[in-house]
């Protein structure tokens, strides 16, 4: 059985809840077989059979699911208006390009369960009324674009994909489309203009692909979280999933537990849950005695929260008040001996590296931001630095044509907000509290 | 059918058709929104973000020449914060590359340097990148200083667009981006090059131009790009 996928860490102290990972490990999947032998397309079957496109629709509409890749749009509104746009020809697409840094949420869900993202996708073909479909996947995961081509072969054999699926008058054909690894191309008009074989650069929305998306069709386009939330709630229903979570956050989050934390792995957690429960509880606390300064939300847009917001539950907006956001899933802890300004800098030059070049303020704006934080590492930083530091930061958040660029400043202007001090501490006092930077190798020469 | 719509461009009432973007109807009321990317008879892209307006009940600033007008919409195109912003971009377009106006070709008729004193830029806060790139002077008639280039992707655009040669296109990504001809080959070597010289024309800056030109020599003409589109469209 090749079950050599990742599953989530072991939950000790029942603080984990499985929906998106309940068959991750248990079945094997490149077996379409062992999918059915656990409920596998009952879902499908019975939606195709029963329910009407609208129903499907209300259903998500009632669960309060929100898109897992990030932004949190409700899922249920967005099937509705690509439900309701006109047009003959419609599309459903699969966002599983995965760039942030340390992050294999996806990865894992599509290799240990490739079957439920794709019976996921299959329900919101028939609700929004699409007939051709495209998961969108990193060439870097070679395992996870192996297993979903397998996957689909199976299920057009066992006529699940194709013309006239079940007897009734729904089709769909499904495709696997492989990305070149730009983090950009996770952005959802620059992935579609990768499909359709344009430079993957991001254009100004409206129109919404719900709208206008691959080749000017209305288009649905989710995370393979999203999706694979998709079959729980139906097969147990909405109400069932709105129970689970918070009043505007509904259901479970995959994480990618990394960095200084005695733990590591994949957790899968019901919203509201605190970050102290994931940390201590799940993650088994900071190794080595040391101790716990920040968490890292959001992958490379999010921003870092530190130990005083401990006990912030993991909600959007909860997360986004702190800062950051709940982004597609990584989560990042740092200790004490991790200095700020290097960890803003590290952010900050992954996103000007990913830039796609298009417009001004992230082109150029990242790039000068770089060179500032550059500065304040090498000790050779003033206040006015800082202050132009500051105005950059606004200035790239407000007018970057796409959220790369909005959220590029991020990690800089939080840390900026919580630690400011240790910004301070390299500009005035030329030292490195954590001893991370260059300034405190000068400081050593002296 | 399309609509016509009344909106107010700051404070000015005004009236445009629901297929025209907010940087046109604008235009045609005498409000000139400074922009670079933008160029009548071109899809618009959004890249160079100067045309960015509030507009009200949206959070976020948009771009004029993508954006098309809406009944009752309220667009302010010149507040405080929006002269902030276009005037950081203009210093982040001088820093990026390397501008010697007083060698250029098109200096004193360069639409960057027309923003930068219109927008009262008149020295760098933030260090210039001095970034090292090479002039392809292979053309027999052009050439390209990629120096003097602000990636409007004007060039690529028409040379798509309306000459329908795609000579032009994009290579890199971020600070690296860069214009390149054919698979990044010398221009003179161009295969689908027909040196109609559209590019040249439509290039705001001294980055794309005629070759025997001596500083401030030359005047670009991009007017001919409305032109052809009017007179292709009554052809239809
Ligand atoms: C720079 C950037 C990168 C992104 N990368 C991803 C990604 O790797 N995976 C993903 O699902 N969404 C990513 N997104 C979000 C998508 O644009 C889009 O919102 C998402 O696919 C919608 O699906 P959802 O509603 O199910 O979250 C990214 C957005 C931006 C701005
Ligand atoms: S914000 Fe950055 S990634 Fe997005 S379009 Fe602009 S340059 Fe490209
Ligand atoms: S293109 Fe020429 S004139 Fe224009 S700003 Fe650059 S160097 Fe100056
Ligand atoms: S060469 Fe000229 S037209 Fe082309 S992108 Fe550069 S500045 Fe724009
Ligand atoms: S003119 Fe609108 S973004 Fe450049």
């Amino acid at each position: 059985m090749a079950s050599d996928a990742v599953g989530a860490l072991p939950d000790e102290n029942g603080k984990q809840r499985l929906i998106v990972l309940e068959n991750a490990g248990m079945i094997d999947p490149e077996d379409i077989e062992s999918y059915m032998a656990v409920g596998g397309y009952a879902t499908f079957n019975d939606v195709l059979q029963s329910m009407t496109p609208p129903e499907v629709i209300d259903q998500i509409r009632n669960s309060g699911l929100r898109g897992r890749g990030g932004a949190g749009y409700p899922a249920g509104l967005k099937w509705s208006t690509v439900g309701k746009a006109l047009g003959a020809q419609k599309y459903v697409v699969c966002n599983g390009d995965e760039g942030d840094p340390g992050a294999f949420m996806d990865r894992s869900i599509m290799e240990a369960d490739p079957h439920r993202v794709l019976e996921g996708m299959m329900i919101a073909a028939y609700a929004v009324g699409a007939s051709q479909g495209y998961l969108y996947v990193r060439a870097e995961y070679p395992l996870a674009i192996k297993r979903l081509k397998h996957a689909i072969k199976q299920a057009e054999k066992h006529g699940l994909l194709g013309h006239n699926i079940s007897g009734t008058p729904f089709s769909l054909s499904l495709q696997v489309r492989l990305g070149a690894g730009a983090f950009v191309c996770g952005e959802e008009t620059a992935l579609l203009a990768s499909i359709e074989g344009r430079r993957g650069q991001p254009r100004p929305r409206p129109p919404y692909p719900a709208e206008s998306g691959l080749w000017g069709c209305p288009t649905l386009i989710n995370n393979v979280e999203t999706y694979a939330n998709v079959v729980p709630i139906l097969r147990e229903g909405a109400e069932w999933f709105a129970g689970i979570g918070t009043e505007r956050s509904k259901g479970t989050k995959v994480f990618a537990l990394s960095g200084r934390i005695a733990r590591t792995g994949l957790i899968e957690v019901p919203m509201g849950i605190t970050l102290r429960e994931i940390i201590y509880d799940i993650g088994g606390g900071i190794p080595d005695g040391r101790k716990f300064k920040a968490v890292q939300t959001g992958g490379p847009s999010g921003g870092c929260i530190p130990a005083a917001h401990i006990d912030t539950p993991v909600d959007y907006e909860s997360l986004k008040q702190v800062g950051s956001m709940m982004g597609s899933g990584g989560m990042i802890v740092m200790d004490d001996s991790s200095c700020m300004v290097d960890v803003a800098k590290y952010f900050l030059e992954f996103c000007m590296t990913e830039s796609c070049g298009k417009c001004v303020p992230c082109r150029v704006g990242t790039a000068q931001m770089h060179g500032l934080l550059e500065k304040i590492c090498e000790g050779e930083a003033t206040l006015d630095d800082l202050e132009m530091l500051e105005e950059l930061c606004d200035m790239v958040t407000n007018t970057s044509l796409c959220g790369l660029g909005q959220a590029a400043p991020n990690a800089v202007v939080t840390t900026l907000h919580f630690f400011r001090d240790e910004y301070m501490a390299h500009i005035v006092d030329k030292t490195c509290p954590a001893h991370v930077c260059p300034v405190s190798r000068k400081e050593a020469v002296q | 059918m399309t609509r016509v719509v009344t909106l107010k461009i700051d404070d000015i009432d005004a009236t445009g058709r629901e297929d025209e973007t907010v940087l046109e109807v604008a235009i045609e009321h005498g409000i000139q929104i400074p922009r670079l990317c933008a160029l009548e008879g071109l899809t618009p892209v959004g890249a160079c973000r100067l045309c960015l307006v509030e507009v009200a009940g949206s959070s976020k600033l948009l771009p004029a020449c993508t954006t098309y007008v809406t009944e009752g919409m309220v667009v302010t195109t010149n507040s405080e914060r929006l002269k902030k912003y276009r005037r950081m971009t203009i210093e982040l377009l001088f820093t990026e590359g390397n501008h010697v106006c007083s060698v250029c070709v098109v200096n004193g008729r360069c639409e960057l340097q027309n923003l930068a004193i219109r927008l009262g830029v008149d020295h760098m806060r933030i260090p210039y990148l001095y970034p090292k790139r090479i002039v392809d002077a292979s053309h027999e008639r052009f050439a390209l200083d990629p120096n003097r280039c602000v990636l409007c992707t004007r060039c690529v655009r028409v040379c798509g667009e309306i000459e329908g040669a795609h000579t032009w296109d994009l290579m890199s990504r971020g600070i690296d981006s860069a214009v390149i001809t054919d698979l990044n080959m010398p221009w003179g070597d161009s295969e689908t090059c027909t040196a109609c010289g559209k590019c040249v024309q439509v290039c705001p800056t001294g980055a794309l131009f005629e070759k025997g030109m001596a500083v401030g020599e030359m005047t670009k003409r991009a007017s001919f790009l409305a032109t052809l589109t009017a007179s292709r469209e009554d052809g239809r």
